[in-house]
């Protein structure tokens, strides 16, 4: 069997989103905004928590969406990514005292290093076997973080505490309700950041290869740069994600940053649409709020429940969150019709 | 010299399990060119109905029996129903599909048989094989076992009707079915072959690393890394790997300061890199050219 040569004609990874889909328009924007800004005020210190996780975790799932909806590529290692953000913050806030809101953009850059470096073998690879690369360095990423020669540093297998900053300038303010602000403004900005990028031409670029590898470098995109880059942004919003997370839970440990989360990222992903940024957040919701539904309907199932949760999700509304507000503004505007 | 002779002689008796594992992994893909993140839990399922059928009394090698067939049918029965409406959909879909099923197969195991750590039987004892401290005679058996069932796969695939449709279906799926192949119903018949090799590697491995619902976790890691290393399209390829996964492992962790037990997965997680990346194809794997 070896000998033979086959010459096949791949169908895109993912399906193809049009640029203008990927993002809300600004009515709804501006709506989206009063509404995330207002809530907190309202709500106690417990939900402005969620808020707050539902933020950052819905910020990794945009780094994963500008990797896999903008150019194409998988990852299921987006925990490792997710957990040196996490740690390089930590590590920096309490054993050399630099100020949190410092941290985070070390976090950053460094994330988009490793993403960068990591990204030059993914290169060769597609589809499949570069979901299997990124799900072992997601298996190996708590081995790693354990490793006797970092605990100076990271606490070994205990893990480190972090403390929770303070509200600023004196404010009135409740700690979380500060954490849930900041955490807000990081957000929006990356965010901004996001869908300029991908309206830019480096997005086009992505579009071009996510759509066909080939004829994109025929074209002269510089397809090796492109992917790299992608996986270098993307681990770097990860990492940024991650730093924000250890801020808010006030602890890290090697076995939060398990295959489980990436796991959860990817469905946070499919969930809410890939290719379409704003359903980041739906498929943060998700991935927060269907465990304990799913455990309300069944303790011991609760894996199980999850799982059929999710191929529901796949059969009716392939296309996710997505799929809904389409046919949401659909019928919206049939009403407005008649 | 002798340390280094034992180790390989070690390593060829983990490299077994990995072997058989990578087996299945190389089944599927050949079927319908995805990796298959679920086989490790669908290898474990099939594990815990043998055992459920020995506690109710049956002998070791009818409850094998019994597993085997039922593995076999509950793959086409898998395929049939939860991933042959996922055809046509993007990989991504069917991705998020073997990760559903994941989720469904642990928490249901976990549900039946719960979390605690059961003994396993092995069919060929655990007495030193010909004397030697290294391999005991369940490992030698594993060993046999991997072997035949290759022998079997290659004669199969080589020798029978249905090989040969089997694998037309897999490379060139639009010819197949112009010659009358149900390419369809090949895809389902893979699954169930994969499904029942993976049940015979779960009831293999059991006896070594014990039976649980989470036992297959860093199996089936390596299980890919051997099935990488092999080529994904040669189940040759796939227990040449295995065996080789398993010596590199023993090796690495004897003669590289630093490597024991807790670096294993980075270990697997540098091989899979390095042989994607020098490699792609693999050892024995079929080398694919990608046109507009």
């Amino acid at each position: 069997m070896s000998a033979v040569e086959d010459v096949v004609t791949e169908a895109p990874a993912v399906e193809a989103v049009p640029k203008r889909a990927m993002t809300l328009g600004t009515g709804t924007s501006v709506v989206v905004l009063l509404l995330l800004l207002v809530v907190p005020v309202f709500a106690k210190n417990f939900v402005i928590f969620q808020l707050t996780q539902l933020l950052y975790l819905g910020l990794a799932v945009l780094a994963l969406n500008i990797l896999t909806g903008g150019s194409g590529q998988f990852s299921l290692g987006q925990s490792a990514f997710y957990g040196i953000g996490a740690y390089i913050t930590a590590v920096m806030m309490e054993q050399f005292n630099i100020p949190y809101f410092l941290c985070l953009p070390v976090a950053g850059v460094l994330c988009f290093g490793v993403g960068f470096l990591f990204g030059q073998p993914a290169l060769r690879l597609s589809g499949v076997y570069l979901a299997l690369a990124t799900f072992a360095l997601a298996t190996a990423m708590p081995q790693l973080l354990k490793l006797n020669f970092l605990e100076k540093w990271t606490g070994g297998v205990q893990g480190l505490v972090v403390t929770k900053p303070d509200a600023p300038f004196g404010l009135k303010m409740s700690q979380d309700m500060w954490l849930y602000y900041f955490t807000l403004v990081v957000v929006l900005a990356i965010y901004i950041f996001s869908v300029n990028l991908l309206r830019s031409r480096s997005g086009r670029a992505f579009m071009a290869i996510r759509d066909n590898e080939i004829a994109a470098s025929a074209m002269g995109v510089n397809v090796a740069l492109y992917k790299t880059l992608a996986f270098g942004v993307s681990a770097g919003i990860t990492g940024v994600a991650g730093g924000l997370s250890a801020i808010a839970v006030q602890f890290v440990a090697p076995d939060s940053f398990t295959i489980t989360l990436a796991i959860q990222l990817f469905l946070g992903m499919v969930v809410g649409g890939v290719g379409w940024l704003p359903g980041s957040i739906i498929g943060a919701a998700f991935i927060i709020f269907v465990p304990n539904i799913a455990e309300g309907i069944s303790k011991g199932l609760s894996g199980a429940v999850f799982g059929v949760l999710l191929f529901l999700v796949i059969y009716l509304v392939p296309h996710g969150a997505r799929q809904v507000a389409i046919l949401g503004q659909q019928f919206a505007s049939r009403l407005r019709k008649n | 010299m002798e340390l280094f002779t034992n180790q390989v002689l070690a390593g060829i008796a983990t490299g077994a399990i990995y072997a058989c594992m990578a087996l299945a992994v190389v089944m599927i893909y050949q079927a319908i060119d995805h990796l298959n993140f679920a086989q490790g839990e669908m290898a474990m399922f099939s594990t815990f109905i043998s055992w459920q059928l020995m506690q109710w009394g049956l002998s070791y090698w009818v409850a094998f029996l019994i597993t085997l067939v039922l593995s076999f049918v509950a793959g086409i029965a898998i395929e049939r129903i939860l991933f042959k409406p996922l055809a046509k959909a993007p990989v991504l879909t069917n991705v998020a599909g073997f990760i559903a099923l994941f989720a469904i197969i642990n928490s249901s195991a976990g549900l039946i048989w719960d979390f605690t750590i059961k003994q396993y039987p092995t069919p060929f004892g655990s007495a030193p094989f010909l004397g030697s401290q290294l391999i005991s005679t369940h490992q030698a058996g594993m060993i046999g076992v991997t072997v035949l069932l290759l022998l079997g796969l290659y004669f199969f695939f080589q020798y029978t009707r249905i090989g040969l449709a089997m694998r037309a279906a897999a490379s060139v799926p639009e010819s197949a079915r112009l010659v009358g192949i149900n390419t369809s119903w090949m895809i389902a018949l893979g699954w169930g072959m994969a499904t029942a090799i993976g049940s015979i590697a779960g009831m293999l491995i059991a006896p070594v690393v014990f039976l649980e619902p989470n036992m297959m976790g860093g199996v089936l890691i390596y299980g890919f890394a051997a099935a990488v290393l092999g080529g994904l399209t040669s189940p040759f390829g796939a227990v040449v790997g295995g065996f080789l996964v398993g010596i590199f492992e023993n090796l690495a962790g004897t003669y590289i300061p630093g490597v024991g037990n807790e670096l294993k997965l980075p270990i697997a997680l540098a091989l899979i890199i390095s042989v994607l990346v020098v490699k792609p194809a693999g050892l024995f794997g079929r080398h694919i050219v990608k046109r507009v």
